[in-house]
């Protein structure tokens, strides 16, 4: 046994793993079977991981090629989990400030996957765009336009935009007033 | 380049949002069943003869 197995390692990863597989899944039990596969795989191919470069990148690799192929053997389970998830979510009572997570959560869900994952792998696992694309097999600019169209898409189904519109409704608001103020005097 | 919007307030609250769904995922720890994983990996390859 060498002191430093690679495989030691793993564990370190195991947070990260399952958040982004629960993230990207929104199903908690979905996400542990795919992490375990992850694991199994992982431990059993670990001479095809080149020491010295990123295990994370790796294990995510692994992760996400899990997902697409599950999902591809089972589109039918993949509705299934989405109507769980919903009656989920819709038992979990709104905390304070837990309500615009709630809506997060649901927004997130209501993405393309490719989409989601991008935005998953960038935003929230610290992952570069570099990185993010050679995981998933495209290129940088796809990764770039992806995470934009899930930033555009998260702030339309939030309502983040509204804020702008207001402001730009009370701008027009207030010419549109000042301006029949003027003519009705 | 076009600069990224990543000090547009709508990211922020994207981001900010991203981040505590990660974080309560992360908070929950890692489920007994993958430390059991490993240690069974590892007896596996015990058992298998000590190749490497």
């Amino acid at each position: 046994m060498s002191a430093s197995d690679p495989r030691d390692e793993l564990v370190e990863h195991l947070p990260a793993m399952r958040a982004f597989a629960i993230s990207l899944t929104r199903n908690g039990a979905v996400a542990d079977d795919m992490v375990q596969d992850t694991l199994v795989k992982a431990w059993t191919n670990i001479e095809k991981f080149q020491v010295g470069t990123n295990m994370r990148a790796w294990l995510f690799t692994i992760l996400r090629n899990t997902y697409y192929s599950s999902r591809r053997k089972a589109k039918r389970e993949v509705a299934d989990v989405d109507g769980i998830f919903t009656e989920s979510l819709a038992e979990k009572p709104a905390h304070d400030g837990h309500l615009q997570m709630a809506d997060f959560r649901v927004a997130l869900g209501k993405l393309p996957d490719e989409q989601r994952e991008a935005l998953l792998l960038i935003g929230a696992s610290g992952f570069s765009y570099e990185e993010a694309a050679e995981m998933c097999g495209v290129a940088i600019g796809t990764i770039k336009s992806r995470t934009n169209r899930a930033r555009k898409q998260l702030a339309e189904l939030m309502g983040l935009n509204e804020d702008e519109a207001m402001e730009m409704t009370d701008d027009a608001t207030m010419s549109v007033l000042s301006a029949s103020k003027v003519s009705s005097f | 380049m076009n600069g990224q919007n990543q000090n547009n307030p709508r990211d922020g609250v994207i981001d900010e949002n991203l981040r505590r769904v990660y974080e309560e995922a992360i908070d929950e720890g890692i489920p007994d069943r993958f430390k059991s994983l490993l240690e069974q990996l590892k007896q596996q390859d015990r058992n298998s003869g000590d190749k490497g």
